[in-house]
């Protein structure tokens, strides 16, 4: 099928003058090595489709020049193809008119979208009506990362007789045995991303799905200054004892190092985490564990994708339909994968050639999605507006970084939550 | 006829965007700027932030300090460096140096040389000090000084060259002629040298203030704003909200409030050091 698309759209172009083609500027933030050798395989396939690429990389934490680009851009009438933009940003720029008419949906139709993701992902992809309730396509899943993940030295637990934690009462009294013995328990870098990746994982673990889904989906006042608030405030305060005084402003692939070196015990992050232990010759089970945060069956999502700007030129809507059908390609949704340590969007692709943590990523996604534990993060930008994001993020890395009280830090998250609307 | 051009330019790109910065201020713009007027509820959703509230106080501290500090330092350094010593131009060229370097490689450098688990702390922990602490760079409500300390080190050099240039364009009939009044050296450089040098403390004020306030890069680079938010500055925070939180309208605010401080306090000192030199005339 996608082929057949490949060859229609190639066909379609032959009349045109030799210079004419799909056309394609894409603003991305894959520039380190395994994300630039994956995304190398989507430029040779859509230069096998004919297509011109131009490349926008960004270089990691050059964004705030490459969005200022884009905007400026936007505004002056001159989007790109198609930018690496995720969750309700999408739908954002859809409000301020500059998406439809969604060139890309004609091509979702086509390959039938709607049965290739899972309902939750899709909605996360369309506009043309506010979320989850688009009508239209207007963007490309790419891959889903887990966000509640816990990371640990495989050598450092056996020979002090922890095993991975189910409860985060189990966590806390790991993390004591092991701070009394000297090890750091948690390898972390007081960045705020990180420190509300952590309140993430920690208050779908004591909150529960239902919780999370109020406070974080929701931007219930009522859950967010609530008493079941105050309990996870009380386990980050707690948290803050099992890290050491290096943590601020710490990178977080310097913390997976520490735990690789068994200078920590363990890591809660993404699992792009998982790179780095690749990168290093690891492998999951047998240096590292990885299991989920401890949750009654939570899954927190981020999925990275990229939206599709109103372009006028056809040859640049083309360029498009191509990108869009290239990139929930099978292919590319396998090999990209691979290397980004997450899982592909698309349902169909084989986990074979995956890794084990990649497969219990892939099985746990099935079953929270059954169970309403399926769930976007908000400290990786797939839920709430950037504004309210930023205001919990804020009393989050604040309460974390200061000896604060839960109480206080509940009504400053309310108050901040309030002013953010 | 000939300067039009660039004076049109100019009119446009400072006080056009100035005057754009101020309407989108007024409007409920969020991801990009709408011009749909709405009022002053930017500046009241602004001053209801903690945050903000944090970084203004943070502004407050770093800028007094840096002031007064880069000032002093300068001002001694200059005194000491005019006693005609001896390599006076490689010592001038160690104490300028800092200045050649980016507020980047600035906070870099410090920020290994502060972190408790890699820089002073470690070293004196090392050799044998266990109690040593200086651990200002992860403690929220200290951190703010390490970039004071920062940059102080990167920019009293250059204000030692400037007030070293105003120390050398005194007369030196001047000095000697007091000398032979009988003045002490200390009341020299208190009663005659430095009430002459004014103007070179205003452009040494005005270079500092508008550093101070517009500092972003070099606390990007130590601190990046933290621990949480507690070493966060307007400029670090009019970022943030512009281009991390699709919050336009609110940066636009806070950049006009930064707008205000600066003509706040730096115009009316120029105005009446400009007009003092009218009066002499």
């Amino acid at each position: 099928m996608r082929k057949l698309i490949i060859a229609l759209l190639t066909l379609s172009l032959v009349p045109n003058i030799s210079i004419a083609g799909p056309k394609a500027e894409v603003l991305h933030w894959w520039t380190s090595g395994g994300e630039a050798k994956a995304l190398q395989v989507l430029k040779d396939d859509f230069a096998s489709g004919g297509g011109e690429w131009t490349d926008m990389p960004v270089a990691g934490g050059g964004g705030d020049a490459a969005m200022q680009t884009l905007k400026a851009r936007i505004v002056a009438g001159d989007a790109p193809a198609a930018a690496q933009i995720k969750g309700p940003t999408i739908q954002a720029y859809d409000r301020e008119g500059v998406v439809s008419p969604y060139s890309i949906n004609e091509v979702a139709k086509k390959e039938n979208w709607d049965k290739l993701l899972s309902k939750q992902v899709a909605s996360h992809m369309k506009c043309d009506g506010d979320f989850p309730n688009g009508k239209a396509y207007c963007a490309a899943p790419v891959n889903i990362h887990r966000i509640d993940w816990f990371w640990a030295n495989k050598k450092v637990l056996d020979s002090n007789g922890i095993k991975m934690p189910t409860t985060w009462d189990e966590f806390n009294a790991a993390a004591d045995k092991l701070k009394a013995k000297g090890i750091i328990p948690l390898a972390h870098g007081s960045q705020p991303w990180q420190d509300a990746t952590v309140f993430e994982a920690v208050a779908l673990g004591i909150g529960g799905n239902d919780f999370y889904k109020k406070a974080f989906v929701d931007a219930d006042v009522a859950t967010l200054s609530g008493p079941t608030m105050v309990k996870v405030f009380d386990q980050m305060r707690k948290i803050t004892t099992y890290i050491d005084d290096g943590a601020p402003g710490r990178d977080w692939n310097v913390a997976t190092g520490m735990v690789m070196e068994g200078k920590a015990a363990f890591q809660l992050m993404g699992d792009w985490a998982k790179g780095e232990f690749a990168a290093a010759g690891l492998q999951p089970g047998k240096d590292y564990y990885c299991q989920p945060t401890p949750s009654d069956t939570g899954y927190l999502y981020n999925v990275d994708s990229f939206v599709f700007y109103k372009v006028n030129d056809p040859d640049k809507v083309k360029g498009q339909q191509l990108l869009a059908s290239l990139m929930m390609g099978k292919n590319f949704q396998k090999v990209f994968n691979i290397y980004k340590g997450s899982i592909p969007a698309r349902l169909d692709v084989p986990m074979d050639e995956f890794d084990a943590c990649a497969k219990k990523s892939n099985a746990d996604l099935n079953a929270a999605a059954k169970s309403g534990g399926l769930l976007p993060s908000f400290a990786h930008g797939m839920t709430l507006e950037l504004g309210v994001k930023g205001a919990i993020q804020d009393v989050v890395t604040e309460h974390f970084n200061s000896n604060m009280s839960s109480q206080d830090a509940v009504n400053k998250l309310a108050s901040a939550v309030k002013a953010a609307i | 006829m000939v300067i039009a051009p660039s004076f049109g330019v100019l009119m446009w790109f400072v006080y056009g965007f100035i005057g754009w910065t101020i309407y989108i201020s007024l409007t409920k713009s969020k991801l990009l700027p709408q011009y749909k007027f709405w009022g002053t509820g930017q500046y009241f959703r602004l001053w209801s932030m903690d945050r903000w509230h944090v970084a203004v106080e943070n502004l407050f501290i770093f800028t007094v300090l840096f002031l007064l500090l880069c000032v002093l330092i300068g001002i001694v350094l200059a005194i000491l460096l005019d006693q005609k010593i001896r390599a006076e131009g490689f010592l001038r060229t160690i104490y300028l140096y800092p200045m050649a370097l980016s507020f980047i490689v600035t906070g870099t450098a410090w920020k290994w040389i502060l972190n408790p688990t890699l820089g002073i702390e470690k070293f004196f922990q090392d050799i044998g000090f266990q109690n040593f602490n200086f651990d200002w760079l992860v403690t929220p409500g200290m951190s703010i000084y390490t970039v004071v300390i920062a940059a102080v080190w990167q920019s009293s050099g250059f204000i030692m060259a400037i007030f070293l240039a105003g120390l050398r364009s005194i007369d030196d009939e001047i000095i000697k002629a007091a000398k032979i009044d009988g003045a002490g050296i200390v009341s020299i450089y208190t009663k005659i040298i430095l009430p002459m040098m004014r103007p070179v403390f205003m452009s040494a004020i005005v270079i500092l203030v508008h550093l101070a306030i517009k500092s972003y890069d070099l606390v990007i680079a130590l601190t990046a704003g933290g621990p949480g938010i507690s070493s966060d500055m307007p400029a670090v925070f009019m970022t943030q909200m512009a281009f991390h939180r699709s919050e336009i309208g609110l940066a636009s605010a806070s950049a006009i409030m930064m707008f205000l401080t600066v003509s706040a306090i730096v115009v009316p000192y120029l105005y009446s050091e400009l007009k003092r030199e009218d009066d002499r005339r």
